[in-house]
């Protein structure tokens, strides 16, 4: 399945992965699906997180070695 | 759909992670144009809070020049500003903090003649006034342009703040009918001001402007928040719309500006 909008946040720190996942989240349709790549650690512990407190669906998230791909479906 | 470079995003990723702020709020922010009356204890605060919030447009109104007596509470000017007209000097912070903000300065006192055109165009108005003269005529002259402001009052260990939204909320007329008579006004050796409240209350007239803009919670309509710093006590006075109100009452009676006196104390906050 291939995601409607996609951005490799790997080496993006927070909370500017977080920033940059929303303004994403804001520029697309209800239903839509966005994919992100996380690094381990803080990012991939608190994006998905504050993703879905917001009401999203995290339909995927898997561990690639140091990374995490990430597939969120806008609310 | 907002657009935002990378730098700015970066720049205000703090707003745009706050689910009630948001990308949309970021981009409300940057199209708005707010106007400070007062590059002084007030205005210093309000000057820098809303240039690294990342306002588009902000005017500062001052007449005066930086002395070293203001510097006390007035930290949006430095020891080498003295002797600068303040509207520079906070000019200067303002755009050293955030490039992106479109500085106007007016190096004037606001007076009946020519407060009207200053104001218009402007989305909201923050008082950062020294003098009840001029807190009335602010009042007056948003009233009858429809300009959201902030009032905002300091002195000793007291400080004083409620957002007016002409025709829905009180104004600072229905509450305070006119301008104290000068003797009741305290002169300039007992005026002290503990400076940090400059701060207290300016960081609240601050925080108004970004939530009216910003469409964000409560605004202090219809209410009179004062603070005592010598207990930290906070206390809300709830006030009413007034239909007597002389300004924006069921039958006005001010039609036109009044050009108070105003006050000689040269506490210039």
């Amino acid at each position: 399945m291939k995601a409607d909008k996609f951005e490799d946040l790997s080496g993006v720190r927070c909370p500017l992965n977080y920033a940059k996942t929303r303004m994403h989240l804001a520029s697309m349709e209800s239903g839509q699906t966005l994919e992100i790549i996380l690094d381990d650690g803080p990012p991939v512990r608190n994006v998905p997180g504050s993703v879905q407190q917001e009401g999203h669906t995290i339909l995927c998230q898997e561990k690639h070695g140091n990374q995490w791909k990430v597939v969120i479906r806008k609310a | 759909m907002v657009q935002l470079t990378d730098t700015q995003l970066d720049r205000y990723s703090r707003h745009i992670i706050l689910q009630e702020v948001g990308p949309e709020g970021q981009d409300k922010l940057m199209n708005a144009r707010i106007l400070v009356v007062g590059a002084g204890g007030l205005g210093a605060p309000i000057g820098l809070y809303l240039a690294a919030a990342g306002v588009g447009s902000i005017g500062i109104v001052d007449a005066d020049v930086v002395e070293i007596s203001n510097l006390q509470r007035q930290v949006i000017h430095f020891s080498s500003d003295i002797q600068r007209p303040k509207v520079d000097s906070a000019a200067e912070k303002m755009r050293a903090i955030n490039p992106d903000v479109e500085v106007t300065t007016y190096k004037t006192y606001l007076n009946a003649s020519n407060i009207k055109k200053i104001i218009s165009g402007y989305d909201f108005v923050l008082d950062g006034t020294d003098n009840f003269a001029t807190k009335f005529l602010i009042n007056d002259a948003c009233v009858m342009s429809g300009i959201p402001f902030s009032h905002g009052g300091i002195l000793r260990f007291d400080g004083q703040t409620m957002t007016v939204l002409p025709g829905r909320s009180a104004c600072y007329r229905c509450s305070f009918r006119q301008p104290p008579p000068p003797d009741a006004v305290p002169s300039c050796s007992q005026a002290g001001v503990l400076g940090a409240i400059a701060g207290m209350l300016g960081t609240i007239q601050a925080a108004e402007a970004l939530k009216f803009i910003t469409g964000v919670g409560t605004l202090l309509t219809d209410t009179l928040l004062s603070f005592d710093a010598k207990t930290m006590h906070f206390r809300r006075v709830n006030l009413k719309k007034r239909s007597d109100c002389p300004l924006c009452g069921d039958n006005p009676t001010l039609h036109e500006l009044e050009e108070g006196e105003r006050a000689t104390c040269d506490l210039s906050m």
